[in-house]
Protein backbone atom coordinates (compact mmCIF):
# COMPACT_ATOMS: atom_id res chain seq x y z
CA UNK A 1 0.00 0.00 0.00
CA UNK A 2 2.71 2.53 0.54
CA UNK A 3 4.13 1.94 -2.83
CA UNK A 4 1.45 4.44 -3.93
CA UNK A 5 3.17 7.15 -1.64
CA UNK A 6 6.99 5.98 -2.28
CA UNK A 7 6.26 5.97 -5.86
CA UNK A 8 4.63 9.33 -6.19
CA UNK A 9 7.96 10.47 -4.41
CA UNK A 10 9.64 8.44 -7.20
CA UNK A 11 7.74 10.25 -9.81
CA UNK A 12 8.67 13.82 -8.65
CA UNK A 13 12.26 13.19 -8.30
CA UNK A 14 12.57 11.90 -11.84
CA UNK A 15 10.57 14.27 -12.89
CA UNK A 16 12.61 17.34 -11.63
CA UNK A 17 15.79 15.80 -13.07
CA UNK A 18 14.26 14.83 -16.10
CA UNK A 19 13.39 18.42 -16.40
CA UNK A 20 16.94 19.78 -15.38
CA UNK A 21 18.01 17.33 -18.44
CA UNK A 22 16.50 18.87 -20.69
CA UNK A 23 14.56 16.05 -21.50
CA UNK A 24 11.66 15.18 -23.50
CA UNK A 25 10.53 11.80 -22.69
CA UNK A 26 11.86 8.59 -19.67
CA UNK A 27 12.65 5.68 -20.87
CA UNK A 28 13.42 3.87 -17.61
CA UNK A 29 14.25 4.85 -14.25
CA UNK A 30 16.64 2.49 -12.02
CA UNK A 31 16.06 2.26 -8.44
CA UNK A 32 17.85 0.40 -5.84
CA UNK A 33 15.87 -1.08 -2.90
CA UNK A 34 17.13 -2.33 0.13
CA UNK A 35 16.34 -6.30 0.76
CA UNK A 36 14.86 -4.91 4.45
CA UNK A 37 11.84 -2.57 2.19
CA UNK A 38 9.19 -4.49 1.51
CA UNK A 39 8.17 -2.58 -1.49
CA UNK A 40 6.67 -4.92 -3.96
CA UNK A 41 8.25 -4.24 -7.49
CA UNK A 42 4.62 -5.31 -9.33
CA UNK A 43 3.01 -2.29 -7.85
CA UNK A 44 5.55 0.15 -7.87
CA UNK A 45 5.44 -0.34 -11.48
CA UNK A 46 1.88 -0.03 -11.59
CA UNK A 47 1.36 3.25 -9.63
CA UNK A 48 4.20 4.72 -11.78
CA UNK A 49 1.76 3.82 -15.03
CA UNK A 50 -0.59 5.31 -13.73
CA UNK A 51 0.49 8.77 -11.85
CA UNK A 52 3.00 9.39 -14.51
CA UNK A 53 0.11 9.22 -17.19
CA UNK A 54 0.31 12.43 -19.36
CA UNK A 55 3.86 13.40 -18.01
CA UNK A 56 7.01 12.91 -20.09
CA UNK A 57 7.60 10.10 -17.84
CA UNK A 58 4.67 8.18 -19.30
CA UNK A 59 5.42 4.41 -19.98
CA UNK A 60 8.95 4.65 -18.26
CA UNK A 61 9.94 0.93 -17.39
CA UNK A 62 10.88 1.06 -13.63
CA UNK A 63 14.16 -1.35 -12.85
CA UNK A 64 14.41 -2.26 -9.42
CA UNK A 65 17.77 -3.41 -7.83
CA UNK A 66 17.68 -5.05 -4.68
CA UNK A 67 20.61 -4.42 -2.14
CA UNK A 68 21.10 -7.40 -0.48
CA UNK A 69 21.93 -7.20 3.68
CA UNK A 70 25.33 -6.82 4.96
CA UNK A 71 26.79 -7.01 8.47
CA UNK A 72 29.26 -5.60 9.66
CA UNK A 73 31.37 -7.74 12.68
CA UNK A 74 31.51 -6.13 16.25
CA UNK A 75 34.21 -8.34 16.79
CA UNK A 76 36.69 -8.16 13.90
CA UNK A 77 34.93 -5.41 11.29
CA UNK A 78 34.49 -8.15 8.87
CA UNK A 79 31.28 -6.99 6.53
CA UNK A 80 29.08 -9.83 5.22
CA UNK A 81 26.25 -10.56 3.30
CA UNK A 82 23.49 -12.44 5.53
CA UNK A 83 20.15 -12.92 5.42
CA UNK A 84 18.27 -10.52 8.10
CA UNK A 85 15.06 -13.20 7.35
CA UNK A 86 16.19 -16.26 8.79
CA UNK A 87 15.25 -18.33 11.66
CA UNK A 88 19.15 -19.24 12.08
CA UNK A 89 21.93 -17.76 13.92
CA UNK A 90 23.50 -15.17 12.38
CA UNK A 91 27.79 -15.39 13.14
CA UNK A 92 30.51 -13.51 11.42
CA UNK A 93 31.98 -15.94 8.82
CA UNK A 94 35.53 -15.21 10.18
CA UNK A 95 35.88 -14.92 13.93
CA UNK A 96 31.93 -16.22 14.61
CA UNK A 97 31.31 -13.65 17.12
CA UNK A 98 27.31 -12.74 16.97
CA UNK A 99 27.92 -9.05 17.37
CA UNK A 100 27.23 -7.27 14.22
CA UNK A 101 25.54 -3.89 12.73
CA UNK A 102 23.39 -3.42 9.72
CA UNK A 103 25.30 -1.96 6.69
CA UNK A 104 23.76 -2.65 3.97
CA UNK A 105 19.54 -3.38 3.36
CA UNK A 106 17.63 -0.14 3.73
CA UNK A 107 18.36 1.97 0.76
CA UNK A 108 15.83 3.44 -1.49
CA UNK A 109 16.76 5.90 -4.14
CA UNK A 110 17.15 6.59 -7.51
CA UNK A 111 20.06 5.74 -9.39
CA UNK A 112 19.54 6.86 -12.67
CA UNK A 113 16.95 7.39 -15.57
CA UNK A 114 17.54 7.16 -19.32
CA UNK A 115 15.86 9.98 -21.02
CA UNK A 116 15.45 11.22 -24.76
CA UNK B 1 15.19 9.20 -33.53
CA UNK B 2 16.37 11.25 -30.43
CA UNK B 3 19.51 9.01 -28.83
CA UNK B 4 19.02 7.63 -25.30
CA UNK B 5 21.07 9.54 -22.42
CA UNK B 6 21.61 8.46 -19.23
CA UNK B 7 20.80 11.03 -16.29
CA UNK B 8 22.48 9.96 -13.16
CA UNK B 9 20.49 11.03 -10.35
CA UNK B 10 21.86 9.18 -7.02
CA UNK B 11 18.78 11.15 -4.56
CA UNK B 12 16.82 9.16 -2.05
CA UNK B 13 12.93 8.32 -3.45
CA UNK B 14 12.28 10.02 0.10
CA UNK B 15 14.43 12.93 0.09
CA UNK B 16 11.65 15.89 0.24
CA UNK B 17 10.11 13.52 3.16
CA UNK B 18 13.37 13.35 4.70
CA UNK B 19 13.41 17.26 4.59
CA UNK B 20 10.14 18.28 5.51
CA UNK B 21 11.27 15.67 8.72
CA UNK B 22 14.01 17.63 9.27
CA UNK B 23 12.32 21.00 9.08
CA UNK B 24 9.94 19.53 11.96
CA UNK B 25 13.45 18.17 14.31
CA UNK B 26 14.40 22.12 14.11
CA UNK B 27 11.16 23.37 14.56
CA UNK B 28 10.38 21.22 17.44
CA UNK B 29 14.26 21.56 18.84
CA UNK B 30 13.91 25.40 18.95
CA UNK B 31 10.38 25.17 21.32
CA UNK B 32 11.65 22.46 22.98
CA UNK B 33 9.45 19.46 22.49
CA UNK B 34 10.01 16.42 22.47
CA UNK B 35 8.23 14.04 19.81
CA UNK B 36 7.80 10.54 19.45
CA UNK B 37 6.50 8.11 17.08
CA UNK B 38 5.23 5.01 18.69
CA UNK B 39 4.37 2.19 15.82
CA UNK B 40 3.24 -1.33 16.32
CA UNK B 41 0.82 -3.59 14.43
CA UNK B 42 -3.43 -2.85 15.28
CA UNK B 43 -4.20 -4.30 18.20
CA UNK B 44 -0.66 -4.14 19.86
CA UNK B 45 -1.32 -1.82 22.43
CA UNK B 46 -0.75 1.75 21.58
CA UNK B 47 -3.76 3.37 22.70
CA UNK B 48 -3.15 1.71 26.11
CA UNK B 49 0.50 2.35 26.09
CA UNK B 50 0.00 6.17 25.37
CA UNK B 51 -3.43 5.67 28.14
CA UNK B 52 -1.24 4.88 31.02
CA UNK B 53 2.08 7.25 29.79
CA UNK B 54 -0.37 10.34 29.73
CA UNK B 55 -2.24 8.85 33.22
CA UNK B 56 1.89 8.71 34.57
CA UNK B 57 3.46 11.64 33.08
CA UNK B 58 0.82 14.66 32.86
CA UNK B 59 1.17 16.05 36.12
CA UNK B 60 5.34 16.68 35.26
CA UNK B 61 5.13 17.69 31.17
CA UNK B 62 2.81 19.33 29.21
CA UNK B 63 1.73 16.00 26.55
CA UNK B 64 -0.37 16.00 23.46
CA UNK B 65 -1.06 13.26 21.07
CA UNK B 66 -0.97 13.26 17.52
CA UNK B 67 -3.36 10.26 16.16
CA UNK B 68 -3.22 8.36 13.11
CA UNK B 69 -5.92 6.26 12.01
CA UNK B 70 -7.45 5.51 8.71
CA UNK B 71 -10.80 6.76 9.79
CA UNK B 72 -11.71 6.59 12.82
CA UNK B 73 -11.74 9.37 15.80
CA UNK B 74 -12.14 6.80 19.15
CA UNK B 75 -8.50 6.82 19.62
CA UNK B 76 -8.47 10.43 20.10
CA UNK B 77 -12.06 11.00 22.28
CA UNK B 78 -10.17 8.33 24.79
CA UNK B 79 -7.46 10.68 24.85
CA UNK B 80 -9.25 14.10 25.29
CA UNK B 81 -10.84 12.42 27.97
CA UNK B 82 -7.61 12.17 30.30
CA UNK B 83 -7.61 16.33 29.42
CA UNK B 84 -4.97 16.05 26.50
CA UNK B 85 -4.71 17.94 23.57
CA UNK B 86 -5.31 15.54 20.92
CA UNK B 87 -5.11 15.60 16.76
CA UNK B 88 -6.50 13.26 14.52
CA UNK B 89 -5.31 12.87 11.32
CA UNK B 90 -7.47 10.58 9.07
CA UNK B 91 -5.32 9.11 6.79
CA UNK B 92 -7.99 8.19 4.27
CA UNK B 93 -6.88 5.20 3.41
CA UNK B 94 -3.28 6.15 3.94
CA UNK B 95 -1.31 2.99 5.77
CA UNK B 96 1.24 5.63 7.51
CA UNK B 97 1.82 8.78 8.83
CA UNK B 98 4.50 11.17 6.83
CA UNK B 99 6.01 14.03 7.85
CA UNK B 100 3.84 16.80 5.50
CA UNK B 101 0.79 14.94 7.70
CA UNK B 102 2.61 15.45 10.55
CA UNK B 103 3.84 19.20 9.96
CA UNK B 104 -0.20 19.53 9.46
CA UNK B 105 -1.26 18.63 12.62
CA UNK B 106 1.60 20.65 14.46
CA UNK B 107 -0.07 23.53 12.95
CA UNK B 108 -3.11 22.36 15.53
CA UNK B 109 -0.80 22.41 18.43
CA UNK B 110 0.44 25.28 20.77
CA UNK B 111 3.84 24.13 20.77
CA UNK B 112 5.23 26.57 23.35
CA UNK B 113 3.00 25.17 25.88
CA UNK B 114 3.71 21.34 25.49
CA UNK B 115 7.01 19.53 26.29
CA UNK B 116 6.34 16.09 24.56
CA UNK B 117 4.02 14.95 22.01
CA UNK B 118 3.20 11.63 21.06
CA UNK B 119 2.49 10.06 17.68
CA UNK B 120 -0.28 7.16 17.42
CA UNK B 121 1.09 6.10 14.11
CA UNK B 122 -1.05 3.88 12.05
CA UNK B 123 -0.96 0.39 12.99
CA UNK B 124 0.99 -1.43 10.71
CA UNK B 125 4.65 -2.81 10.59
CA UNK B 126 5.35 -2.33 7.19
CA UNK B 127 4.84 1.61 6.09
CA UNK B 128 5.79 3.42 8.84
CA UNK B 129 9.00 2.81 9.33
CA UNK B 130 9.88 4.19 5.78
CA UNK B 131 8.38 7.42 6.68
CA UNK B 132 10.31 9.64 8.72
CA UNK B 133 7.77 12.11 10.74
CA UNK B 134 10.57 14.50 12.01
CA UNK B 135 9.98 12.63 15.49
CA UNK B 136 13.14 12.54 18.39
CA UNK B 137 12.90 9.01 19.11
CA UNK B 138 10.87 6.19 17.54
CA UNK B 139 9.62 3.07 19.62
CA UNK B 140 7.29 -0.15 18.11
CA UNK B 141 5.08 -2.58 20.45
CA UNK B 142 5.63 -5.96 19.38
CA UNK B 143 2.50 -7.88 21.66
CA UNK B 144 3.54 -11.64 22.89
CA UNK B 145 0.67 -13.24 20.92
CA UNK B 146 1.89 -11.49 17.47
CA UNK B 147 4.63 -13.73 18.24
CA UNK B 148 8.52 -13.52 18.53
CA UNK B 149 8.99 -14.09 14.59
CA UNK B 150 7.83 -10.31 13.75
CA UNK B 151 11.63 -9.03 12.84
CA UNK B 152 11.81 -11.98 10.24
CA UNK B 153 8.97 -10.32 8.50
CA UNK B 154 9.14 -6.93 8.68
CA UNK B 155 12.74 -6.34 9.78
CA UNK B 156 12.97 -2.52 8.65
CA UNK B 157 10.56 -1.26 11.70
CA UNK B 158 12.89 -2.73 14.06
CA UNK B 159 15.88 -1.89 12.24
CA UNK B 160 14.84 2.20 12.56
CA UNK B 161 13.93 2.21 16.23
CA UNK B 162 15.40 3.88 19.38
CA UNK B 163 13.22 1.16 21.44
CA UNK B 164 11.55 -1.82 21.45
CA UNK B 165 8.58 -2.86 23.90
CA UNK B 166 7.27 -6.36 24.47
CA UNK B 167 3.39 -5.94 25.66
CA UNK B 168 1.11 -8.74 26.95
CA UNK B 169 4.01 -10.28 28.90
CA UNK B 170 1.03 -11.44 30.65
CA UNK B 171 0.28 -13.80 28.24
CA UNK B 172 4.15 -15.24 27.96
CA UNK B 173 2.54 -17.83 30.30
CA UNK B 174 1.92 -21.49 28.47
CA UNK B 175 2.78 -19.45 24.91
CA UNK B 176 5.71 -20.51 22.51
CA UNK B 177 6.72 -17.09 22.58
CA UNK B 178 10.86 -16.95 22.97
CA UNK B 179 11.88 -14.01 24.25
CA UNK B 180 15.53 -14.38 23.59
CA UNK B 181 14.92 -15.47 20.34
CA UNK B 182 12.89 -12.01 19.77
CA UNK B 183 16.03 -10.15 21.42
CA UNK B 184 18.87 -12.16 19.11
CA UNK B 185 16.89 -11.02 16.15
CA UNK B 186 16.12 -7.30 17.08
CA UNK B 187 19.88 -7.06 18.29
CA UNK B 188 21.26 -8.36 14.87
CA UNK B 189 19.15 -5.82 12.68
CA UNK B 190 19.93 -2.68 15.31
CA UNK B 191 22.71 -3.53 18.47
CA UNK B 192 21.51 -0.02 19.82
CA UNK B 193 17.74 -0.70 20.61
CA UNK B 194 16.29 -0.65 24.19
CA UNK B 195 13.95 -3.75 24.71
CA UNK B 196 11.54 -3.29 27.31
CA UNK B 197 9.20 -5.97 28.46
CA UNK B 198 5.75 -4.86 30.17
CA UNK B 199 1.95 -5.38 30.39
CA UNK B 200 -0.01 -2.81 30.23
CA UNK B 201 -2.64 -4.66 31.62
CA UNK B 202 -1.03 -5.82 35.02
CA UNK B 203 1.27 -2.42 34.72
CA UNK B 204 4.31 -5.05 35.17
CA UNK B 205 7.54 -3.47 33.75
CA UNK B 206 5.37 0.29 32.85
CA UNK B 207 8.14 2.41 35.24
CA UNK B 208 10.42 1.05 33.24
CA UNK B 209 9.00 2.56 29.96
CA UNK B 210 7.97 5.96 32.05
CA UNK B 211 11.62 6.10 33.04
CA UNK B 212 12.32 5.79 29.65
CA UNK B 213 10.52 8.19 28.16
CA UNK B 214 10.92 10.33 31.12
CA UNK B 215 14.97 10.71 30.60
CA UNK B 216 14.22 11.52 26.87
CA UNK B 217 12.16 13.95 27.88
CA UNK B 218 14.40 15.34 30.67
CA UNK B 219 17.97 14.92 27.66
CA UNK B 220 16.10 16.49 25.07
CA UNK B 221 15.07 19.69 26.70
CA UNK B 222 18.44 19.94 28.29
CA UNK B 223 20.57 19.57 25.24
Amino acid sequence: MHELAVTESLLQVVLRHAGEGGAGKVVSVSVRVGELSDLVNEWMQRYFDYLSRGTIAEGAFIRIERIPATFRCGGCGDVFPADPRTREAIRCPLCASGEMTLVTGRECFVQQIEVM
Amino acid sequence: MAEIRLIDVREEILAENRQEAGDIRAVLKRHGVFMLNLMSSPGSGKTSLILRTIRALKHAFRIAVIEGDIDAMVDAEKVVREGIPAVQIRTGGACHLDAPMIAAALKELDLAALDCIIIENVGNLVCPAEFDTGAARRAVILSVPEGDDKPLKYPLIFSVSDLLVINKIDYLEGSDFDADALTTRVLRLNPGIRILPLSCRTGDGVSEWISWLREEIENFRRS
